[in-house]
């Protein structure tokens, strides 16, 4: 019989029988309702083993690549190794500061090198460890594979008060160690349709995923149009302004648009005035077959996941990381 | 099997057509005052979840809901103050989006019936 492993649980499933029910008969808690594999209340995540594709129906790619699953539709035909979706499942490595860069007046470029392999996508993020052990997590801006390890980059941004993020800008230097647990989140991109257009609409160090996954999709050569708004109070708050308006000089199919909610007097026009997702949806009145990414104030990614939706984009298609949030809740 | 055994749920394409059911039906329900706002602080990937596993079932697809299920899942918007306004709403909406999605009016109206025989526990009597 094929034995299913859950954390420190290991079972065996009876023929036909499915993963959900295995795990219910063996006193294993797993939440569920439907049992037909439509209200995703069951979803799993397999970590080893294979699952049919009729299990996967309904859920998000970035989901379904990373091998989530609806328990109750799917049959143990083989051993498995399953984990809760909110398990801790992640590696840990050792990771160096390569260099910290300004990137504006309370957000630096934190890089990082991995000597052990740590696969992840741009716009997933990471937990980031303090010696102490004091743990948080960041957006991943930018992803390379280094040799055996990996390159990583964070943006991470002041907060008053922030334990965190006030020792990285004071303290941390080239050269010391931290280590990083991860990655977690589906807000990344998928390829397979490059013609597909998308929006990606963030504020503050929100944009560090925004940024990670236009230019994940522009190296994997996505045709499509490609729109990034990045919103801030005023125009200080804006950065990599120069490296996006380059990225857009580049590729005709990206678009960026810096927009504040206040205009100081001189400033260029390009700068557009008034809430980001405002104008983003101003622009772009029909949303239908787009591809959505949200990240930064929890309030705004709300506003803005309800209108995109409402503007034609299927629920499905929006991406946004409850945990992605430039916020004090995550980073205090 | 014969050709009117199949359930409509079969007929338009199972559980890839929901998705697009559901896409259809919840922006109906989001935009139409007389309702949207029992819906103002829902989890709306959740939220879509459901109304999958809803029309699923209205469907004639695989469900395994019960009376009490639907009970339990609407007390507290009965306690909000649901009612048979808001009832008569959503089978309006679900009619609406039927038709965009080109099924007849018979089956429609079947639909509609399976919908009504959920209304007293929905609406917890």
């Amino acid at each position: 019989m094929p034995s299913i492993r859950i954390g420190e649980s290991e079972i065996e499933s009876q023929p036909g029988e499915t993963v959900l029910a295995a795990l219910l008969r063996n006193d294993i808690e797993v939440p569920y309702s439907c049992r037909s594999g439509v209200c995703q209340t069951c979803t799993l995540r397999v970590l080893e083993g294979q699952v049919a594709p009729k299990a996967q129906v309904g859920l998000k790619e970035t989901l379904r690549t990373q091998g989530y699953f609806l328990s109750c539709v799917c049959e143990a035909d083989q051993d498995m190794v399953v984990a809760h979706p909110g398990a801790d499942v992640v590696n840990r490595v050792a990771a160096v500061v390569a260099e910290k860069r300004v990137l504006n007046s309370d957000t630096l470029l934190l890089e990082l090198y991995t000597t052990g392999q740590f696969d992840a996508a741009p716009g997933q993020f990471l937990h980031l460890r303090r010696p102490d052990g004091l743990i948080r997590s960041y957006s991943i801006a930018d992803y390379a594979a280094s040799g055996a390890g990996s390159r990583i980059g964070l943006h991470v941004r002041r907060l008053p008060g922030g334990a965190m993020t006030e020792w990285i800008h004071d303290v941390l230097a080239a050269g010391d160690s931290v280590e990083i647990g991860g990655p977690a989140g589906a807000c990344f991109y998928v390829p397979g349709r490059p013609g597909q257009s998308i929006l990606l609409i963030g504020t503050g160090s929100g944009l560090a995923p925004l940024w990670g996954i236009a230019r994940d999709a522009l190296m994997r050569g996505h045709e499509g149009q490609i729109a990034l708004y990045h919103g801030s109070w005023t125009s200080p708050g804006l950065y990599l302004t120069h490296e996006l308006s380059e990225l857009a000089e580049l590729h005709p199919n990206f678009k960026y648009y810096p927009c504040v909610d206040c205009r100081r007097e001189g400033e260029a026009e390009h700068l557009r005035e008034g809430r980001v997702d405002k104008i983003a949806f101003g622009d772009l009145a029909d949303l239908k077959g787009w591809r959505v990414f949200l990240c930064g104030h929890p309030d705004l990614v709300a506003a803005a996941r309800r209108r995109a939706f409402l503007s034609g984009a299927s629920m499905t298609e929006i991406h946004a990381d409850p945990f992605v949030l430039s916020t004090p809740a995550k980073s205090a | 099997m014969s050709e009117s055994a199949v359930s409509l749920y079969d007929r338009i394409g199972g559980a890839r057509a929901m998705d697009a059911a559901v896409d259809l039906f919840y922006r109906k329900v989001l935009t139409d005052e007389r309702i949207c706002h029992f819906f103002d602080d829902v989890d709306m990937e959740r939220q879509a979840a459901k109304q999958k596993a809803f029309l699923t079932m209205v469907f004639g697809g695989p469900n395994n809901y019960t009376g009490l299920d639907m009970r339990k899942a609407h007390a507290h918007l009965v306690a909000r103050g649901l009612n048979d306004s808001h009832f008569d709403a959503v089978v309006e909406n679900l009619g609406a989006t039927l038709k965009e999605l080109g099924v007849g009016d018979a089956d429609i109206a079947g639909i509609a019936g399976i919908a009504e025989s959920a209304r007293n526990d929905v609406l917890g009597r």
